[in-house]
């Protein structure tokens, strides 16, 4: 019977839009619900407008076997919000009704998300003023009350070399009753202008979706055109990428061991991956002349090869930082001193980490395993990656180990990769677009998964793109992780999830 | 603690010899275009064309570039037309937007601050970094300034937490309409005289978000600009190179 199951995609895939029924707003919350009972989770939930009234659209994946699961529904001017059964969804629904002016009843956090106008002149659900710009931070901050009871706002401008966002906390003394985070200030409209493309400035737009995961969001981007074209990237332009994508992994996860040691005072482990997180941009460098591995992903494949002479000299140099990596790290966690801050502050636990539908480290320092690299192509990944890396405690410590352990296990792919690296080509045209489809694709960037979904209209041109960035979910495990703690511990819990605001923002 | 030492020991010593010493860059680092000469007006258009960015232009003098907005791209139309190579060449910061535009005449790289100016901010300068939708590369690759290698702080030069202690903004990122005001509130939160940068190919003109309706193209509309670092990111060099230049060093 059409509409009792979802309807089913391989990561990467691609389906026309025909044959995904439409159910009613009951069925496919029934549907939603019992997946997620089943152990799936949403990674991806967006509206569109169509001739049938504005449609939704669920994208669930099973982290079991990789596959992911689609369901899509038509929205009246209001339905009724399913946050409340599933938290992991209140973000998705804030972010709907912002851009088209459609209210979740029974919404329990119904705030902006990002503070535009909406996308299609509908009366804004906050009844903010028509035809001006919202003013970004403007909405209702919970509040507790109480005499011995203080707020402390921070941002949009902070203290270091960051990207800005707004933090209230509310405090009792030193302890944070609640934290609440609220962005939007580095929205630059990436979906929006995206409409009607893939236009020449996309591909740069992608790269610098979130720019310190470059590789990460223009994999799905390119992914994502590859199966509407129905192109095969060759073997050589994957394993390339992978490269591209582990190297990113090893510099961010670096940088952030090394921040991480440098908040607690532990200053020779932040200062040597200072310099370590530096080496591996350059290494990305070596491979395509940008530090951040701007232009190395193309649609098709990749547009730089590495010659025998390169791959000898990434690896030579490699064996160099590899022992000075692991020396610079292990000093930090043989340290009782900086185990004494790490362990025991900022936890989240596993089952707040499920409701909320955490990703990446954050959710692995839950023991949830969630990484994706479990089910990309090619296959070389299946046969070098071996298990997602678990800690169990879900706090800083838990978060700092995750990526150490990563770290390792990201060098050994490098080398395995770097040595079996297959002959062929680098790249293959992509053409046309399939016309009305909808095609979805991930990737495990290094903060974790980076899920783009595309729709194309009857030209096959894009109608409707959404990028779900990692922080898009875990911004509200940090606010969680905040709770009970002291405000001191914020810069050093902060550190720990290492978020993106322009990947937020988008 | 031995083990730190040891470790200390392995590490080794990591400043880089900048200025006296020439970096090392990749050899696929995209530095200062040379743009080609004996296109045909025919093929100059098409270049022209085929930027996404709008960084080519017709001048007198056949083509035209403008550092300040163009994002170095691996795959450059215009370069695969033949129309312009890349150099190795880093040094890019300019003073005015003008001086990042440029045909053959030579290019005129940033020059320093005048007199009272130099001797105000010469041997320390304090700034301020305002990221207003930048994309996270240019401020953490201003960031790696801070690291062994770079070492800013052997210049005199130091990012303070505070507008309030600072004697300039470098700014990266587009300006979104929802960081104007904050923005602005900084710039005016830091005492005269001050001095702003824009580094990076967004804050100078958009970057590859030039023309979407959230943002502002730049800074160059709403704050007088004294140093313009081009790049998409701006290599560390390149920032560094700037920054000595303005302060007379280079
Ligand atoms: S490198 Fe990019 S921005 Fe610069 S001229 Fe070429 S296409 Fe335009
Ligand atoms: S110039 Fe490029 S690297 Fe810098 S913020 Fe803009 S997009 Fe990011």
């Amino acid at each position: 019977m059409s509409g009792a199951q979802p309807v089913c995609l391989p990561v990467g895939g691609c389906l026309p839009l025909a044959e995904l029924p439409r159910l009613d707003y009951e069925r496919f919350s029934r549907l939603l619900r019992e997946a997620v009972q089943g152990g799936a989770r949403v990674v991806s939930y967006f509206a569109r407008p169509e001739t049938d009234g504005l449609t939704l659209y669920a994208v669930l994946l099973a982290d079991g076997d990789g596959r992911i699961a689609l369901l899509r529904t038509t929205l009246g001017e209001s339905f009724s919000s399913l946050s409340p059964e599933l938290p992991q969804l209140q973000l998705f629904e804030r972010e709907i009704a912002e851009q088209y002016g459609v209210r979740p009843e029974g919404h329990p956090w119904l705030k902006p998300v990002r503070f535009h106008a909406g996308w299609t002149g509908a009366p804004d659900v906050w009844q903010r003023e028509a035809g001006r710009h919202p003013l970004v931070g403007d909405m209702a901050y919970y509040r507790v009350a109480g005499d011995e009871i203080h707020e402390v706002a921070v941002g949009p401008v902070h203290a270091g070399v960051i990207e800005p966002g707004h933090f209230r906390f509310q405090c009792h003394g030193e302890e944070v009753l609640h934290l609440e985070i609220s962005l939007g200030y580095q929205h630059r409209a990436i979906e929006k202008i995206l409409r009607g493309g893939p236009h020449p400035a996309t591909v740069y737009q992608m790269e610098t979706a979130a720019g310190d995961t470059t590789i990460g969001h223009t994999w799905a981007y390119a992914q994502l055109l590859e199966s509407l074209a129905g192109v095969q990237v060759p073997q050589r332009a994957q394993v390339i990428r992978a490269i591209g994508l582990e190297l990113e992994r090893l510099a961010n996860h670096v940088g952030d061991v090394g921040a991480l040691a440098g908040d607690v005072g532990f200053l020779p482990t932040s200062s040597f991956c200072g310099r370590l997180r530096g080496d591996y941009l350059n290494l990305s460098a070596e491979i395509c002349g940008s530090r951040f591995g701007r232009g190395l992903v193309r649609p098709g494949g990749v547009s730089f090869d590495l010659e025998d002479a390169r791959i000898a000299t990434l690896q030579q140099r490699l064996k160099v930082l590899e022992p000075e990596t692991c020396g610079a790290i292990d000093l930090c966690f043989d340290s009782p001193s900086v185990l004494a801050r790490f362990e025991g502050i900022g936890t989240v636990s596993a089952q707040d980490a499920t409701a909320l539908g955490l990703v990446g480290v954050a959710a692995r320092a839950c023991g949830l395993a969630r990484d994706l690299r479990q089910h990309l192509v090619p296959a070389v990944w299946t046969a070098a990656f071996a298990q997602p890396v678990l800690e169990e405690d879900g706090d800083v410590y838990a978060r700092g180990n995750v990526r150490r352990r990563e770290i390792v296990a990201s060098l050994a792919l490098l080398g395995y990769f770097l040595d079996q690296l297959p002959a062929g080509d680098t790249r293959v045209p992509v053409r046309e677009l399939a016309a009305d489809s909808l095609a979805v694709s991930c990737c495990e960037g290094w903060r974790g998964e980076v899920v783009h979904a595309a729709i194309t209209d009857r030209d096959g041109r894009i109608d409707r793109y959404k990028i779900v960035d990692p922080s898009f979910h875990n911004w509200s495990g940090l606010a969680l992780a905040l709770r009970g703690q002291q405000i001191s511990d914020f810069p050093l819990c902060n550190k720990s999830f290492n978020l993106s605001y322009c990947g937020f923002d988008l | 603690m031995l083990s730190i030492v040891r470790e200390r020991l392995r590490q080794g010593h990591r400043t880089g010899k900048f200025p006296k010493v020439e970096p090392t860059l990749s050899d696929r680092f995209r530095g200062r275009p040379q743009l080609h000469s004996g296109l045909s007006p025919q093929q100059r258009e098409q270049a022209v064309a085929a930027c996404p960015f709008g960084a080519l232009s017709q001048g007198e003098q056949g083509l035209r570039i403008d550092l300040g907005r163009c994002l170095f791209c691996a795959d450059c139309p215009a370069a695969e037309q033949g129309a312009l190579s890349f150099s190795g060449n880093y040094r890019l910061a300019t003073r005015r937007a003008e001086d990042l535009c440029y045909s053959d005449e030579v290019y005129r790289l940033a020059d320093a601050l005048n007199e009272r100016m130099l001797k105000l901010f010469g041997r320390s300068l304090k700034l301020r970094q305002v990221s207003a939708a930048g994309c996270n590369a240019c401020e953490a690759d201003l960031n790696v300034l801070n690291t062994l290698f770079f070492d800013l702080a052997r210049f005199g030069i130091q990012f303070v937490a505070s507008p309030r202690h600072a004697d300039g903004l470098m700014i990266t990122g587009p300006v979104s309409e929802n960081m104007r005001s904050a923005l602005l509130e900084t710039y005016a939160a830091v005492p005269e005289p001050k001095l702003v940068i824009a580094s990076g190919a967004c804050a100078i003109a958009g970057g590859p978000f030039r023309g979407s309706e959230e943002v502002c193209n730049g800074v160059g509309d709403l704050l007088p600009v004294d140093l313009y670092i081009p790049g998409c990111p701006p290599h560390p060099i390149t920032a560094l190179d700037g920054l000595l230049r303005l302060l007379g060093r280079r």
